[in-house]
């Protein structure tokens, strides 16, 4: 096998104007990111909106229809083998045999890798001491919780020691203890200076990568650090300040907040209403309004925005510029 | 490092995990063309005998119920009644009681004792062509031996005497004839339901998906999943044989091994063919039915049940293109006739092709459809 070329400072993923078409549809048009060696990479995005395609293309399941691709270095497009060498994959829905045990699809998916007997066996000890299936390893994995399977799913997955892995979805439908474990896990892996590229719809997960990205309908519309996205100015237009106002009557607060002036937007966050307002607005102004059409506030102070409050700041502004190029 | 079989030994060994943790349906897939062939071998007789008959004796002397004692006695015909008048005769007929009617008219024997040619009238239902077909033959050569019986009185002074002589089934013997070739079926049947459900199965399960994102290619996938199901296959073409041999007496002349060797490449042609379906079945509801599509035509187009000459010249080509047909001949060719190698390596050669052709195709799909689904 040809060696690549390995330059150290290579990222583990660089993407340069990715574009997937089927047909006449655009699923990926232009997006361009790269990855650092061991960053927890969380791509976010509604459902439909690519990122399964993106996935499919990093991992050479599907050929670009235009753009440029390297996994540690490597050209996606001319060495899918090489590619598919040093990576892992874990689809959404776990991709094992149910009616092989716990050991047999370790085992498959070493022998997969052609990793050697001895070499396959240090493995699975490795793996199965890592994520605590010992006691699992002769069940069949159907017998298995959610939880298990995942990480047995993720086992599989890591058994050729990629340096990159793939994980689309690992936590939809896991119950939130096996949620925390799994990120524990990943913690403990990147670390080890494992890159990874995860996929989710939780909010509090992508609070914790290191790296974030968030893809609308084909689109990146945003790209970097949790807190570098949340000083963003389409976040926090200049002259604006968010707020978190808790009330007991929330409903009824927030379509009076809306009709306030100087008050930008406003939405329902369990019990209370996050509101981006401006700046020289007085929040003791704001309560005596609100008061004054008989609603009771406990609280208004100040809040940092959270990575939901970027990602939807960030979709309306990509909407209204949508429709003014259509317009 | 392109090993185009990469990734062989660990599906060929999943595989065959997958189906020894599956016991029920392999013993249910092993046992059902055995009990299948069990009633076909004693139900199915290609032998036509005892055919319904009614009579319409208008004459009734001596003559006439000798004529009617060698058609019995022909064990073509079985008399089931006697009518007194022509619409009986019709209504018998249309009615499905009988499929066929003999009228003799009331001057038979007068004619006859007057050596003038009598007439006799057989009704036949050509609804049934092959009963219909026995029914003339019988009928007719009948009618040609009492001629000439009446004409010439010494048999051995015929100008031209034919001798047929049935070889390599003299008794014509109907399992002997229907048996080989029923294997052939049964094969198919067994071996392109196994594979057609084993891709689909992972595609529906998402570790198809799974399997891409690894080094293991197509042919070695393929190859992988096709191998174990040869091994059962071919444990299946063993319980038929002895079945056939000792069940159903069927002698097999020719050697068996070679059956066996040429059982290879049919059975790799109808694996792949599964393998094909597979690949193009999104769900196992629907493999389920693509599996069906290539029993009828290798029923009726390989020389099964019809003989292959009797297709009509442009659909003749088609039985070249059906596995079945070439294994037919080498079943019937071993079993029967006792043929070797000789005769039939160009048979074992075409299987070979077709089932490289099938597997390639699948194979080709692989890399451009499946991955999208």
């Amino acid at each position: 096998m040809a060696t690549p070329l390995q330059i150290p400072s290579e990222p583990a993923i660089s993407a340069e104007h990715l574009v997937r078409r089927f047909g006449n549809f655009t699923a990926v048009n232009d997006i361009s990111f790269r990855v650092g060696k061991g960053e927890i990479f969380g791509f976010l995005g509604p459902n439909g909106s690519g990122k399964t395609t993106v996935i499919k293309m990093l991992t050479g399941l599907l050929p670009l229809s235009g753009g440029d691709a390297r996994i540690e270095g490597i050209d996606v497009r001319k060495d899918s083998e090489g590619v598919r060498e040093r990576i892992g994959y874990m689809s959404q829905n776990f991709s094992l045999y149910y009616d092989l045990t716990v050991a047999e699809n370790l085992q498959f998916y070493g022998r997969i890798y052609s990793l050697e007997p001895a070499r396959l066996k240090r493995r699975i000890d490795e793996i199965v001491q890592l994520n605590g299936l010992t006691p699992y390893l002769n069940r069949l994995s159907s017998q298995l919780s959610g939880g298990w399977k995942q990480r047995l799913a993720l086992g599989c997955a890591m058994l050729h020691e990629p340096k990159l892995l793939f994980l689309d979805e690992p936590t939809a439908g896991i119950d939130p203890v096996a949620r925390r474990q799994l990120w524990d896990l990943l913690f403990e892996l990147s670390g080890h200076g494992i890159t990874f590229f995860v996929t989710t719809h939780y909010m509090d997960e992508a609070e914790r990568c290191s790296h974030v990205a968030y893809i609308y309908f084909g689109k990146l519309i945003a790209d970097g650090t949790p807190n570098s996205l949340r000083e963003l100015p389409d976040v926090q237009p200049h002259g604006t300040l968010r707020v978190e106002i808790t009330t007991p009557e929330v409903t009824r607060a927030l379509s009076f907040a809306r009709q306030i002036p100087g008050i930008r937007s406003a939405t329902i966050f369990g019990q209370s209403i996050h509101a981006l307002i401006d700046d020289h607005f007085n929040l003791d102004d704001l309560r005596e309004q609100l008061l004054q059409k008989g609603i009771a506030v406990a609280e208004i102070r100040p809040l940092a925005p959270s990575l939901e409050d970027v990602f939807v700041e960030l979709t309306y502004k990509h909407q209204s510029l949508l429709e003014a190029a259509n317009d | 490092m392109t090993n185009i079989f990469r990734g062989f030994g660990a599906v060929f060994y999943k595989e065959a995990l997958h189906v020894r943790r599956d016991a029920g349906t392999l013993f249910f897939s092993l046992t059902m063309p055995l009990l299948q062939m069990f009633l076909l071998g004693f139900a199915i007789d290609t032998n036509i005998r005892q055919i319904n008959t009614v009579v319409y004796n208008a004459d009734g002397r001596r003559e006439s119920r000798e004529l009617l004692d060698r058609l019995t006695n022909s064990d073509t015909f079985h008399i089931i009644r006697y009518v007194e008048n022509d619409h009986d005769l019709n209504d018998m007929i249309i009615g499905g009681k009988a499929r066929v009617g003999v009228k003799i008219p009331v001057d038979y024997s007068d004619r006859l004792l007057h050596n003038m040619s009598a007439q006799v009238l057989v009704l036949i239902d050509g609804s049934d062509s092959s009963v219909a077909g026995q029914a003339i033959n019988v009928t007719t050569a009948i009618g040609l031996d009492e001629s000439l019986r009446r004409v010439v009185q010494d048999r051995a002074s015929f100008a031209v005497d034919m001798r047929p002589k049935l070889l390599f089934n003299p008794d014509s013997r109907s399992p002997n004839f229907f048996l080989p070739g029923l294997t052939a079926i049964m094969l198919l049947n067994v071996t392109t339901f196994l594979t057609a459900f084993s891709i689909v199965r992972e595609k529906e399960r998402g570790t198809l998906e799974q399997l891409f994102v690894t080094p293991v290619r197509p042919f070695g996938l393929l190859l992988g999943k096709l191998l174990p199901y040869l091994g059962i296959g071919f444990f299946e073409l063993c319980l038929i044989l002895l079945f056939m041999r000792f069940v159903f007496l069927v002698p097999i002349h020719g050697n068996v091994l070679l059956l066996g060797l040429l059982s290879l490449p049919y059975l790799f042609a109808a694996l792949s063919l599964g393998i094909l379906i597979s690949s193009k079945a999104n769900s196992q509801a629907e493999a389920m039915q693509l599996a069906f599509l290539p029993i009828l035509p290798s029923v009726f187009f390989s020389g099964y049940i019809f003989p292959r000459e009797t297709i009509p010249a442009i659909l003749y080509p088609l039985s070249y293109f059906i596995p079945a047909t070439y294994f037919i001949n080498i079943t019937r060719g071993i079993i029967l006739r006792g043929a070797t190698i000789t005769h039939l390596w160009k048979d074992g050669l075409a299987l070979c092709l077709i089932g490289a052709f099938l597997l390639i195709i699948a194979a080709r799909r692989f890399h451009d459809k499946v991955i999208m689904a």
